[in-house]
């Protein structure tokens, strides 16, 4: 009590997942339910010309029967975009409708065309089987660069060479003369490639209409259940808000991938208010690799300029951004305001220019994926300056070092303003990278590299440094960049009678550990035990309001709406505490669970001021009865947690597999309320950024087809690929937010997996190699290792 | 994720499971451990009308020594054959191709006999198999057939087995005191599968009296590699000779080709897996 935060107070939700007594959305069965299947296109780009669903229809155990005409026919709205980027010249961005089902072509793999509902998910697949489509297939565009191109088939007609916007921030002419001028440019053309989430639990959605109250309900896999209400309610099915009552209960995961509204939330609701029975449907597995949205795929080229001692004088990126078949919810702003902001990274580069063009393809919607753009953004800078190093002959350490943006603690000092919008909020940069390479053994790390290469092993280490931006965000800010939504959360503290705290957050947990970091925070601020205070998400019946969970923004925006709501209740106790007490105002303070009037031993108890505030028999005139808060939070900036992360690797020449020997990452994502979540948050981060450095990648064919779209064909990174973490900290308190957090859930993702490409660069220098495309499975470095002549490979 | 309605039976004997097989010709599907067939059905690639379960016939799990060779029950899983203590004495390669396959719950539930029958060009056994120039024994309701494992896989998922055929027990010959044999596999990193899996035998000190080479995965059928062989038996086993001869690893053969590894990939596996195989055991 009064010490709760700072301690690694065990999860207390893990009890409920570890012993399988979860309740998620799939485990939901309503009375008279119905289950739902989607037959999807399964080409990436075909004319539907007729579909036949007479013999689905008459199968016995079918209800319903609906297609993507009879969604059209309806007069609802196909799914939105929640961000708006528009061309260079002014043009409006390019939205085509995003139908819940389509019913003149398939634009993706994973378009429905129809679904079947019947009494049994069973029978509704089988029924699916029966449907007949006539399909004229059509030539399908899957990379991002040559879907501009003239004569690429378009996805849409209404955008001329599959372009949605373009976009640039920075100063183009002047980063263009420092380059000009540059003593030495690295430049690098690669591909971030595309990421599937694979979230343990498949998306899943419940549609519930209740005749009686004229009411729906919808319960969902949702990372974000009050946005998907409000698009869902105002957007796509034109139902009154207030009618309508999004659930979404344990989540299995999201990594973003959940934070959108798709179409099939509003398909079983529209079809629960047909039928009046409710509907589910859950995603198989095929589904989930196919539908959810999936993340990365960037097309790039970069120049980075250095002067003659080394210093960064230029950056320009030049960036085609895979946005799939359709806008998700928030896809327009993860290539431009989360990647070509971060284009500072911790260093002082005077002139900056990125230019990005945001691309439809024959493709799985792309939106956020853990970390969101800035992963793209750490990567393209981090490659850029290990292949200077190596260029220019200098240690990657020694050159980062070097143009290390100065310390600033944004209290005395002011926040550092970048050449690409942002301004930092406290930095100090030098000290992590320092500590990573003592924690690493740098200096016996290059003896031990040269006596292995004497033996012909192949060793390497990689460094990168980053900057996220989290917190998201001021609604002010995001709304002039596009956002159609504000960005603040919502806390309601509710003091019961007899002392015990309920606390309903509009930051959802789907893995985070919220509702035992959250709790640790009001337990600390009131003194009481941890078990006194429960957390209450994801019911939006339950929760005033709430912008999600992402942008590892829960602590930093929803911890403060609860704080400001903690206040509240604290400055209310002292008024009905100075009433009982007989004691003035300005006397009372309260610390360890008590109000005391100020150098006495008068005080009254956390409780007791609880129980007088709803029994107010003695109590002070003017003062309401109750003890409950509602606070919205709007910060007055992002946060800007960075940290630097090096891995150590060795590659087996003869096969071109990569072992990671060691991963030391040293973070600073400001104060730290539970040490051990936040150590889970960033070994889970540094596993997902491993996968994307060394295994995972989404593979289409040339028609658009899903190569990779089971766990037999995309790589997953597994415990035994990894070694132990090694991790720190360094903390620098946000300047901005009470509770001086900064975020850490995205932080192991965007630091890591340049660290661990760098790594194998690095081993492989005496091949001479300047670059491998992610993911480096054995046969890509095997390749990169054989002599060449002319250009070509040589085998033996 | 949901197969198609199909029926369910169990045999509680080779007899009945034969029978069953013989009613029901080929709408049924022998069921053993469930984990190459099972995936299958759940993405509708496979769509057996009955299912016949011979997961719990205590007469097909076993492992003996019986007239110079070992004897397995088709039905005995890849646990089982990992933790016999009479097949790592004499075939150490069969221990650790066991211990590759999978991980410990496809070990607990999946079976030898399940696994050849499938012959998923990628699975471990064929390799070690062919090594060991196995026997499998096979029946039907008219009668039993041994069938060599060089003549029992005929290519991707093809076997030489009947419709109406069960596999009752797979026999490997008890190999010469001394005899020396290894595993070793190069892994497809999502299923785990082998992209390139090698079992060597080599007996006899200094020269080698036999040598025996055997792939999986590299191709559509597993084969023996009998170019290795021939250059090593009758001469001295050591690392100059084994380089030498491991340059023939994919003479004649048409390697696989996918996203993981291409057929040049492939090829290059083979040489090196072949020669850390024999290199360990020379």
């Amino acid at each position: 009590m009064g010490n709760l935060i700072g301690q690694s107070v065990k999860r207390v939700e893990d009890q409920r997942f570890i012993t399988g007594k979860g309740n998620y959305t799939d485990d939901i069965v309503l009375p008279r339910m119905t289950y739902g299947y989607i037959l999807r296109g399964n080409m990436a780009h075909a004319k539907i010309n007729d579909i036949d669903v007479s013999a689905a229809k008459a199968h016995p155990g079918v209800v319903a029967v609906f297609t993507g005409k009879d969604i059209a026919d309806s007069g609802v709205n196909g799914i939105p975009c929640g961000w708006q980027v528009d061309f260079k010249n002014g043009d409006t961005m390019k939205e085509p409708a995003h139908p819940m089902l389509v019913a003149d072509k398939v634009r993706y793999m994973g378009d429905g065309v129809a679904i079947v509902i019947a009494e049994s998910k069973e029978i509704a697949k089988d029924a699916a089987e029966l449907i007949v489509v006539d399909y004229e297939e059509l030539d399908a565009v899957v990379n991002a660069k040559e879907a501009t191109q003239e004569g690429a088939p378009l996805v849409h007609d209404e955008a001329p060479l599959n372009k949605s916007f373009d976009w640039g921030l920075g100063d183009a002419e002047a980063t263009a003369e420092a380059l000009a001028n540059a003593h030495h440019v690295t430049t690098l053309e690669f591909t971030n490639q595309r990421l599937i989430p694979n979230a343990i639990e498949p998306r899943s959605a419940i549609g519930h209409y209740e005749v009686q109250n004229d009411r729906y309900t919808l319960y969902t896999t949702s990372q974000n259940p009050h946005l998907t209400r409000l698009l869902m309610s105002a957007f796509v099915l034109g139902i009154p808000e207030h009618k309508v009552r999004v659930v979404s209960p344990d989540v299995g995961g999201g990594f973003g991938s959940k934070i959108f509204h798709y179409a099939e939330e509003a398909l079983v609701t529209w079809c629960s208010k047909q039928l009046e029975r409710p509907v589910k449907w859950t995603a198989e597995r095929s589904e989930s690799f196919m539908t959810d949205a999936h993340g990365r795929d960037h097309v790039t080229k970069a120049e980075m300029g250095f002067d003659a001692d080394g210093k960064i004088v230029g950056l320009r990126a030049i960036t085609y951004a895979n946005l799939g078949a359709y806008l998700s919810t928030f896809a327009p702003a993860v290539p431009t305001y989360l990647h070509g902001t971060l284009l500072q990274g911790l260093y002082t580069t005077p002139a900056i220019y990125v230019d990005v063009t945001g691309v439809f393809t024959h493709t799985t919607p792309v939106d956020a994926y853990r970390g969101a753009g800035r992963p793209e953004a750490t990567y393209l800078l981090e490659r850029l300056l290990d292949l200077a190093a190596l260029e220019m002959k200098v240690d990657p350490a020694e050159l980062r070092l070097k143009n290390f943006i100065p310390p600033f603690d944004g209290v005395d000092e002011p926040g550092y303003q970048t050449q690409v919008a942002l301004q930092y909020d406290s930095g100090n940069y030098e000290p992590v990278l320092k500590r990573a390479m003592e924690m690493v053994g740098y200096e016996a790390f290059r003896e031990e590299q040269a006596k292995a290469r004497e033996e012909g092993r192949l060793l390497g280490i990689g460094f990168s440094t980053y900057i996220e931006a989290c917190g998201i965000a001021p609604s002010a800010v995001v709304g002039a960049l596009g956002a159609r939504a504000g960005l603040f959360e919502s806390a309601q503290v509710r003091v019961q009678p007899t002392g015990k705290v309920s606390v309903y957050s509009g930051s959802h947990s789907h893995g985070q550990g919220h509702e035992t970091t959250f709790a640790q925070v009001v337990a600390d601020k009131f003194g009481i035990p941890l078990e006194d205070v429960e957390i209450v998400h994801g019911d939006s019946e339950a929760v005033a309001f709430g912008m999600g969970t992402y942008g590892s923004r829960s602590l930093a925006v929803g911890g403060s709406a609860i704080v400001k709501s903690i206040d509240k209740v604290i400055e209310k106790g002292a008024k009905i505490a100075a009433h009982k007490l007989e004691a003035a105002i300005e006397d009372i303070e309260f610390a360890e669970g008590k109000w005391t009037v100020k150098g006495t031993d008068k005080s009254i108890a956390f409780g007791d001021v609880a129980l007088t505030a709803y029994v107010p028999h003695d109590y002070p005139e003017g003062v309401e009865p109750g003890l409950d808060f509602s606070s919205f939070y709007d910060p007055t900036n992002f946060t800007y947690p960075f940290g630097a992360h090096i891995a150590v690797v060795e590659v087996d020449r003869d096969t071109g597999k990569v072992e990671l020997k060691r991963f030391v990452a040293c973070d600073d994502v400001g104060n730290v309320i539970n040490p051990m979540i936040v150590d889970g948050q960033i070994h889970g981060g540094i596993a997902q950024g491993v996968g994307q450095a060394l295994f995972e990648g989404a593979i289409y064919d040339e028609s658009g087809q899903l190569l990779s779209g089971s766990y037999m064909d995309y790589t997953m990174p597994r415990a035994d690929d990894l070694p132990d973490f090694e991790v720190d900290r360094k903390v620098t308190p946000c300047p901005h937010n009470p509770l001086g957090v900064k975020g850490a859930g995205e932080a192991g993702t965007i630091g890591s997996t340049p660290a661990v490409v760098n790594a194998v660069i690095d081993a492989l220098a005496p091949f001479h190699v300047k670059d491998i495309d992610m993911p480096l499975t054995p046969e890509r470095v095997w390749r990169a290792m054989q002599p060449k002549t002319n250009g070509r490979e040589v085998h033996s | 994720m949901i197969p198609n309605a199909f029926e369910y039976q169990r045999a509680s004997s080779v007899e009945d499971a034969l029978n069953l097989l013989h009613e029901n010709g080929d709408e049924a599907k022998l069921l053993a451990g469930g984990h190459s067939l099972l995936p299958a059905m759940r993405l509708r690639l496979n769509e057996p009308e009955k299912l016949i379960d011979i997961s719990r016939i205590p007469e097909l799990r076993y492992i003996e020594e019986r007239d110079g060779f070992i004897t397995i029950g088709a039905a005995t899983t890849h646990d089982d054959i990992e933790h016999s203590d009479l097949i790592k004495s004499h075939l150490p390669m069969m221990t650790e191709a066991a211990g590759l396959i999978g991980d410990q719950q496809v070990r607990n539930k999946g079976t030898i006999g399940g696994s050849i029958a499938h012959a998923d060009p990628a699975a471990d056994w064929p390799a070690s198999l062919l090594a060991a120039e196995a026997e499998i024994t096979v029946k039907s309701v008219n009668g039993s057939r041994t069938i060599s494992a060089a003549n029992f896989f005929h290519g991707l998922y093809m076997t030489d087995l009947a419709e109406n055929e069960l596999i009752t027990e797979i026999r490997l010959p008890i190999p010469a005191a001394g005899t020396r044999s290894t595993y070793v596999k190069f892994m497809q990193p999502a299923s785990r599968f082998a992209i390139v899996g090698c079992a060597a035998i080599v007996s006899g000190n200094g020269t080698a009296d036999k040598v025996r080479v055997a792939f999986t995965g590299v191709s559509a059928k597993p084969y023996r590699a009998t170019g290795i062989e021939n250059a090593l038996q009758g001469n001295a086993v050591n690392a100059d000779s084994i380089a030498s001869a491991v340059t023939s690893a994919t003479d004649g053969i048409d390697p696989l080709s996918d996203h993981f590894a291409s057929e040049d990939y492939r090829r290059h596996l083979a040489k090196v897996f072949a020669g850390r195989a024999l290199n360990a055991i020379a």
